[in-house]
């Protein structure tokens, strides 16, 4: 994007907005710790509403603002002082933080509240002033104008996310939250280092003069280089990604809600700033190629191994990872090789696209996925028939999800996905057009597979541990028909969506295009998934599940490989090397880009 | 080669020559005393390149707060030693590993002497608006004023970090007090000392508060002295640790943030912008931040020691 | 000709690769946990270089770096005390101390 000059210079009128987004929450947490008890949810609540309406507010602005919104916080211009910035990539994203929140405040009112008889609990008071801290973090890395100021709000988020994880006290979360803890540090201290780097090169960390001073020399790529991957760790992206599946299916579901919807996308924001504002013309296209292929890795493992998890919850974290990897697609198919450098287009567009919607559809799904839990006792995939009887709004919230995930019109990963199929036709890269389309295949495997389970009759039925209100089914219904429905939206300035490039779904080709994902993931579950004894009765013919068999035999044996070569990355050993092995690849790259 | 440069030197090689010595030595206890006095030597470093104000934290915070704070941690984890030293990784890894680092290593000191000169540098521009901040200490100016979002960010980090330690406790301690009951002989030389060095020590933040308007100190090092003879009274068994769920207690973790808060929307009217003051006030009112803000950090850092309740009233 | 800005900055990437080595190859989280500190304190350092080399208009260092150190070691104060309780609480849990990745616990475990 290129620089503006002026908005250097100057507050734009509603610059004030994007002050009150970041100070709303923090000032919400301090009254609430007063007050502890019954009084810190009531605040709580009223803070979730006001935020909300905040950050309503603030994306109408940029809306109809025709550059981004600026605010000089205590009038003091950069470089000597710090901005705020808004534009269109924050206010989408501050949107969807905002709801996401709102739904998950909605659904934990009943996990998370203080009883009648005691003054305060030790678990609803630390959920929802983690809440709020990460909702101010989240703001605060989506308006920032200036790098250490995206630190500072960057480890907040950490801080507020990791107790999160080991909120309920037992051994497997406390070591969950450790590994995450010490893994995002390394993430952050990589990204300071880098940021000392470029302060001792051109003596601002502000985004937008960082923009017309950077040029490539050994300062620049070494920083650059160590930042991309201290915050690869930090989004645990493959094979960096040894932290996420304990602590986000350990964690509450409402906060496995907000780690996976939203707390990833944080320092994944900041990777769009790094190589899209402040060094557009760095990295170069090998080191994007190499960016990818990482996306692609995570695309394939994550998968594979969501297939093959017993547990429901573990199976949406590892759908995570592989969603992870869909985000990072977006950096090699917005390289322009004429200007060499990145480009926002329709690549960007498309990848924004996808992480907003994954962060409604992975959020309805964590919230479904804790119903269905409380309704059952268990998660164990094999076990969940029966459940479409029991809890029917919260199965077609978690089914809804995973078809919007999938790429389904009119859902905004549909749009996502034609954005970036265009971009790599665009660009002569076929080979991340197959990373997408098998990306969808595997996709739409597991979660055939969860509702061929879940859609069983039981061998007796179900008695509900206690009865689940309609509001916090209707909650987790609401984001997923959220992510549904991103792509009616007219997208506009700030995120174009080109009109043309999405086909028209209700043609044969289109149709055709929708479907065949859906027949390969149904073969891909059928070879893979963990089916229990439900196989042989989903057909009565003998002869076809002998045909299966070997067949089977041959696909779990090469997911065993995968499946053990991702329990060797997710040592700490291996990742460590990898992070280190990871941070020499992206400088070779960026220096042979650059030199 | 001048005699600061050899000294200069000689002090890196003793830098270098404790970090090296807390990751291969074998006991947990001795790598944790050999940071200690890495902390402080680190900090005559600081001094070396001219920032006091970070050498009186990195003492203070760096080497003084941690170390204290990571001895309690390898005395109470002594018994997993031997497990511990079981899940060493192999010479293969360790091999990668050192070959890894030093080639990132070799990167950055590339990186770092191929920096540009004459530097880039903010200092003119910082001299020329540190009159209306109304303070001398340019540090104080660019953590008070120029950057105060940092600031109070930051004071919202360490907040939500010692909720975050807290949430660590048994259900049924919440609210009650952290860390055990000292109790040290009342005779002793443990409780002479923090009857001695505690009023002396409360004079002494109090101080490096006052004049950090115009010389090298700050809110952060005079809490953490602050913080620093709290504890020490709380080990001599003086007095004993706060319930946590004291209303007290709590509004003193908020007033920090929270007068920066109020000051800062306050800037709105009176300056024209969130957190700008009104150049004729502006010494009076960053201290009218700065004194709540180094009780806050004072409770707060000292909470950080102590850890999650563990005990009730 | 070698000023501090020079040693002080070989002596920061030093410490740097030290904290990196340490994280990969302690055998305990404590252990870890002193490596991510070095690793800390030499990205400080770096900051510290460029506030040396920026010693103008009469001060002895830029400042903006120095406050950003400021800010940068309460945080990480505040992270090794947050670390350090996760450890303590996880040795009181379950009597160990380690970061190795368990199987994931069957699912009727939880309660």
């Amino acid at each position: 994007m290129p620089p503006v000059a002026s908005s250097v210079a100057a507050t734009t009128p509603a610059g004030l907005l994007l002050v009150l987004v970041v100070i709303v929450p923090v000032v919400g947490v301090l009254p609430a710790f007063v007050c502890g008890g019954r009084w810190l949810e009531r605040i709580t609540a009223l803070t979730i509403a006001l935020g909300a309406g905040v950050a309503a507010a603030l994306a109408l602005a940029v809306l109809h603002s025709d550059g981004p919104l600026v605010y000089l916080l205590g009038g003091w211009p950069p470089p000597l002082g710090v901005a705020l910035r808004g534009d269109g990539l924050s206010a989408v994203m501050i949107a969807v933080t905002a709801l996401v929140v709102c739904a998950v405040g909605v659904f934990a009112r009943a996990d998370f509240h203080t009883p009648a008889e005691t003054d305060e609990v030790r678990a609803p008071f630390a959920f929802w002033i983690l809440l709020l801290g990460i909702w101010g973090a989240l703001n605060a890395i989506f308006v920032s104008g200036d790098l250490f100021t995206l630190y500072v709000g960057l480890e907040l988020l950490t801080f507020a996310a990791v107790p999160l994880v080991s909120l309920d006290g037992r051994a497997d979360t406390l070591a969950a939250a450790l590994r995450y803890l010490l893994f995002a540090l390394v993430g952050s201290v990589l990204y300071l280092i880098g940021a000392a780097l470029l302060y001792g090169a051109y003596g601002t960390l502000d985004i937008l003069l960082l923009s017309t001073r950077v040029h490539a020399e050994p300062a620049t790529l070494v920083a650059a280089a160590l930042m991309t991957v201290g915050l690869l760790a930090k989004t645990a992206l493959f094979p960096l990604h040894l932290w996420l599946p304990p602590a986000h299916a350990g964690a509450p579901a409402a906060a496995s809600a907000v780690l996976s919807a939203l707390v990833v996308k944080g320092s994944f924001f900041i990777v769009v700033r790094l190589w899209f504002d402040v060094m557009p013309a760095l990295p170069g296209d090998a080191a994007a190629q190499l960016l990818a292929a990482l996306g692609a890795g995570a695309i394939l493992f994550g998968n594979v191994l969501a297939l093959r998890q017993e547990r429901l919850k573990l199976l949406v974290a590892y759908s995570t990872v592989a969603q992870i990897g869909y985000l990072f697609l977006m950096f090699p198919l917005a390289f322009s090789p004429a200007h060499r450098q990145l480009l926002g287009g329709s690549a960007l567009t498309g990848g924004m696209l996808q992480a907003i919607s994954h962060a409604t559809a992975k959020a309805a799904m964590f919230l479904a996925a804790g119903l269905m839990y409380a309704a059952l006792g268990h998660d164990r995939i094999t076990g969940l028939a029966g459940v479409g009887r029991a809890v029917p709004v919260s199965l077609l919230a978690f089914a809804l999800g995973g078809v919007a995930l999938m790429g389904v019109p009119p859902g905004g990963a549909y749009v996502a996905k034609e954005l970036l199929l265009h971009a790599a036709d665009e660009t002569g890269q076929w080979w991340w057009a197959l990373v997408l389309q098998i990306g969808g295949v595997l996709t739409s495997s597991y979660l055939f597979l969860v509702l061929v389970h879940a859609l069983g009759a039981a061998p007796k039925p179900i008695v509900l541990r206690a009865p689940i209100p309609l509001a916090r089914q209707v909650a987790a219904l609401a984001l997923a028909l959220c992510s549904l429905s991103l792509g009616l939206i007219y997208w506009r300035a700030p995120l174009p969506v080109p009109r043309g490039i999405v086909s028209n779904p209700l043609t044969a080709s289109g149709l055709w295009k929708v479907l065949w994902p859906v027949m390969g993931g149904a073969v891909v579950a059928i070879l893979l998934g963990r089916w229990g004894d439900r196989l042989p009765r989903l057909t009565s013919r003998d002869d076809a599940v002998a045909m299966i068999a070997p067949a089977r035999r041959a696909s779990v044996a090469l997911a065993g490989t995968l499946e053990r070569a991702d329990g060797a990355f997710r040592q700490w050993p291996l990742a460590g090397l990898s992070l280190l092995l990871l941070a020499i690849m992206f400088g070779a790259a960026m220096l042979a880009a650059g030199g | 080669m001048t005699m600061a440069s050899l000294f200069d030197l000689a002090l890196a090689a003793a830098v270098l020559a404790l970090a090296w010595w807390t990751i291969s030595t074998r006991e947990a206890f001795a790598a944790v005393i050999d940071f200690v006095a890495y902390g402080l030597l680190l900090a005559l470093v600081w001094v070396r390149l001219g920032a006091v104000d970070v050498a009186l934290t990195e003492a203070a915070i760096g080497g003084g707060l941690t170390g204290g704070l990571l001895i309690g941690a390898a005395a109470r984890l002594r018994a997993t030693e031997a497990a511990a030293a079981a899940e060493r990784p192999g010479p293969a890894v360790r091999l990668i590993a050192a070959v890894g680092s030093a080639l990132i290593a070799a990167g950055l000191v590339a990186a770092v002497l191929s920096l540009p000169d004459p530097a880039p540098t903010l200092a003119p521009n910082a001299a020329a608006n540190l009159a209306a901040t109304g303070v001398g200490n340019p540090v104080t100016a660019v953590l008070m004023a120029f950057r105060a979002t940092d600031t109070v960010l930051e004071k919202v980090v360490l907040l939500l970090a010692l909720i975050g330690v807290w949430s660590l406790a048994a259900d049924r301690f919440w609210g009650g007090r952290p860390g055990p009951h000292h109790q040290a002989d009342p005779n002793g030389a443990l409780a002479f000392l923090a009857r001695l060095l505690s009023p002396l020590g409360i004079v002494i933040g109090a101080y490096v508060l006052w004049v950090s308007a115009d010389e090298p100190g700050g809110a952060f090092q005079g809490g953490t002295i602050l913080a620093a003879m709290w504890l020490l009274v709380m080990m001599a068994g003086l007095t004993d640790a706060p319930p946590l769920r004291r209303r007290w207690l709590r509004l003193l973790l908020i007033a920090g943030p929270a007068i920066f808060l109020a000051v800062g929307a306050a800037g709105l009217w009176l300056a024209g912008a969130f957190l700008a003051y009104p150049v004729a006030w502006a010494k009076p009112l960053i201290l009218l931040i700065e004194v709540p803000m180094m009780l806050t950090v004072a409770v707060t850092l000292g909470l950080l020691l102590a850890g999650p309740p563990r005990r009730l009233e | 000709m070698l000023g501090p800005a020079h040693i002080f900055g070989v002596c920061g990437a030093a410490l740097v690769g030290f904290g990196l080595y340490g994280l990969i190859a302690s055998p305990a989280p404590l252990r870890k946990l002193l490596a991510f500190n070095l690793l800390g304190s030499g990205a400080f350092l770096l900051f510290g270089v460029a506030a040396r080399r920026g010693a103008a208009a009469g001060f002895p260092g830029d400042p903006i770096p120095q406050a950003l150190v400021i800010t940068g070691l309460v945080v990480a104060f505040s992270a090794t005390g947050l670390a350090v309780a996760l450890l303590v609480r996880q040795f009181e849990v379950s009597g160990a101390s380690t970061l190795r990745s368990d199987p994931p616990p069957p699912a009727d475990a939880e309660a």
